[in-house]
């Protein structure tokens, strides 16, 4: 792919302006691969299973893009996606299943999402605490209140609510108007000021701060907007396990991780786009199914698994260098 | 040099106050937890995290946002080798030894050659090879028994050994002056410190970034190799990802000694005593009669706490 790019600067200035571009070329490469080995897997079931299963990284991904841009990280966004998942199962039991305490625990669990993604920007931009360790303790810290709240796994969602998740409206599944819901609230927030102001304290903060940037608000609000996000993506996965959880979202972060970079953006900062970071959490879990239906044996999975992520994790920063360079 | 040793000593004796801290504390809030056979106990324990944080130490002196995400599963992978190589009995140890180092420092090349020929950042690197040697360990556990650790290789861990001292304590002893005879007395050493500190300057001036780096990566695979070794030993037989719980502690235990993330300044003595200060801190938790919420609760807000003490961010300023 490496020696396409440089052969024509035309592809380049698309990379350029688009840095999702690779990522959208690898989604639909694994996508027809998918198709070829699993006719079933493109059919509308297998891409309303694949949205089901995937639409909670996807959200976490989104979460973890803000953070990026601004050259941060939140190693604890996994963590907040576990209290959330607890904290409204909890209150949906609690308040007896109903359509209001469904409505009630989402609300509840925005505030949750929201209040810890500002205890990260405290402690990463007020305090100035090294993101990196200093997520790693708020994750652990935010654990144990999910432990708090549901020490041990297994505590059901109501009915309700993962019959929702799972059902359809029309004919139409509803994890497809999430996607569509979801697609219109990235677009609005590529609009809003905040996207670009992350994107400039990334590319460099003192610059970003002399032309008059409150680069500590901004980056409190990139940890804001990621803990939210973080809480959005705890719907998604309450409504697929339809179970409450204190530990599930543990091994997402890293993935959320990963989906970004593979999206494009840069983790150094000041570089890349949400879409990306969407197409990155579907490649995931694109190379996850395909792994599946060629008939890997399932000890060699997670393997190849591991190998297939890390060469494509390669490929999008040699190509995101290229485009950029 | 007087300057550099400022910067070493201060963040170092802020560890060694918070050491003795805790300790009456712990003794204060349950009588008999600074004996000296608990000390020691803790002791083992500090030096399998102070090893593999010797090799994280070194990543992060070289700079570029140097960071090795992948030790936990050199650990795990290490400590699942050894104990098929040796399964009970010492005559398989030498074996053993090399087969994990030579892995680990596999491994570590790979890294290296990603960070430095494809200019991969470290992060993303490490990160993709811990999914791979995640992976790794699941193939080998399907395919052969876990093993068991020779009885010497346990004694070795636990039992006296030197002047009322196990073996690994002298073998953390030896890895801290052997990290502190290379950061400072060797030509590598220096290269690491100049690398860390501007990359480019190092390049000007000669210095064969990209072998150095790879070199870094290396020992960094076979420190987190040689404490899987040891974890073997200590736990008897190796079980799933068992060298997860080193990953992000191992980066906390080098932050708490006083090196910056930035790279170029730190150095390991500090390091040592941030993962006893870790250790200690785990282990005062778990003798306090709180339950597992309230422990995860109270370890993560001290280490926020205890971050106030070290490399605070600079403020921005016009």
């Amino acid at each position: 792919m490496a020696a396409m790019m440089t052969g024509s600067t035309g592809l380049k200035r698309w990379v350029e302006r688009y840095p999702f571009l690779p990522a959208l070329l690898i989604l639909i490469v694994l996508l027809a691969l998918n198709g070829f080995y699993q006719p079933r897997s493109v059919s509308m079931a297998g891409i309303t299973g694949l949205t089901k299963t995937y639409l909670a990284l996807m959200l976490l991904a989104v979460a973890q893009t803000y953070v990026v841009y601004a050259g941060d990280i939140d190693l604890s966004a996994g963590a907040i996606l576990s209290l959330v998942n607890v904290v409204i199962v909890v209150l949906m039991q609690h308040w007896g299943g109903g359509a209001l305490s469904v409505f009630g625990a989402i609300g509840v669990g925005l505030l949750v999402g929201l209040a810890c993604g500002l205890i990260n920007g405290v402690v990463v931009a007020a305090l100035r605490l090294q993101a990196i360790v200093a997520t790693f303790a708020t994750s652990i810290f935010f654990t144990g209140l999910a432990l708090y709240v549901l020490p041990v796994a297994g505590t059901p969602a109501p009915a309700a609510f993962w019959r929702t998740y799972g059902g359809r409206f029309l004919d139409i599944p509803f994890v497809f108007y999430a996607v569509v819901v979801l697609a219109l609230l990235l677009r609005l927030l590529v609009r809003m000021r905040l996207s670009l102001q992350l994107l400039a304290v990334g590319d460099d903060a003192q610059r970003a701060f002399q032309s008059g940037l409150a680069v500590t608000a901004i980056r409190m609000k990139g940890y804001a907007l990621c803990g939210l996000f973080a809480a959005l993506a705890a719907f998604c996965v309450t409504g697929d396990t339809a179970s409450g959880d204190p530990l599930v979202g543990g091994k997402m972060t890293l993935f959320s991780v990963a989906a970004v970079v593979l999206g494009g953006s840069a983790l150094a900062g000041g570089y890349g786009t949400v879409v990306g970071s969407v197409f990155g959490a579907l490649i995931i879990g694109l190379i996850n199914s395909l792994v599946y239906f060629v008939g890997t044996p399932s000890e060699w999975q997670n393997l190849l698994q591991g190998l297939a992520i890390l060469v494509a994790l390669m490929a999008g920063v040699i190509v995101g260098r290229r485009a950029r360079a | 040099m007087n300057a550099i040793l400022d910067l070493v000593k201060r963040p170092l004796l802020v560890a060694l106050l918070l050491i003795v801290g805790l300790l009456l504390l712990g003794e204060w809030l349950s009588p008999g937890f600074a004996s000296g056979q608990q000390i020691l106990r803790l002791l083992i324990v500090a030096a399998l995290l102070g090893i593999v944080a010797a090799g994280q130490n070194l990543v992060i002196l070289g700079g570029r946002e140097g960071i090795d995400l992948s030790v936990g599963g050199v650990v795990s992978l290490s400590a699942i080798i050894a104990g098929n190589l040796m399964n009970g009995a010492d005559a398989g140890i030498p074996l053993a030894i090399l087969a994990c180092v030579a892995a680990g420092a596999l491994f570590g090349l790979l890294n290296g050659l990603g960070v430095t020929l494809l200019r991969i950042p470290p992060l993303v690197m490490t990160l993709g090879m811990l999914g791979v040697l995640q992976g790794l360990l699941v193939v080998i556990r399907q395919g052969i028994p876990s093993g068991r650790a020779a009885p010497g290789l346990s004694q070795f861990v636990s039992q006296p050994f030197l002047l009322g001292l196990p073996g690994i304590i002298w073998l953390w002893i030896a890895v801290g002056v052997a990290m502190a005879l290379l950061l400072n007395r060797t030509i590598f050493g220096q290269r690491v410190y100049a690398i860390g500190s501007n990359e480019h300057a190092a390049w000007m001036a000669g210095v064969p970034v990209r072998l150095v780096r790879i070199g870094i990566f290396m020992l960094s695979g076979v420190f987190a190799a040689i404490a899987g070794i040891c974890l073997l030993g200590y736990s008897g037989s190796s079980f799933a990802n068992v060298g997860e719980q080193y990953m992000l502690p191992s980066i906390i235990a080098v932050v708490f000694g006083g090196t910056s993330l930035a790279g170029g300044k730190g150095g390991y003595t500090g390091t040592m005593a941030g993962a006893f200060m870790l250790v200690i801190l785990q282990s005062i938790l778990t003798t306090v009669n709180i339950d597992e919420s309230g422990r995860q609760m109270v370890f993560g807000a001290t280490l926020l706490v205890l971050m106030l003490f070290y490399g605070r961010g600079k403020a921005m300023r016009a």
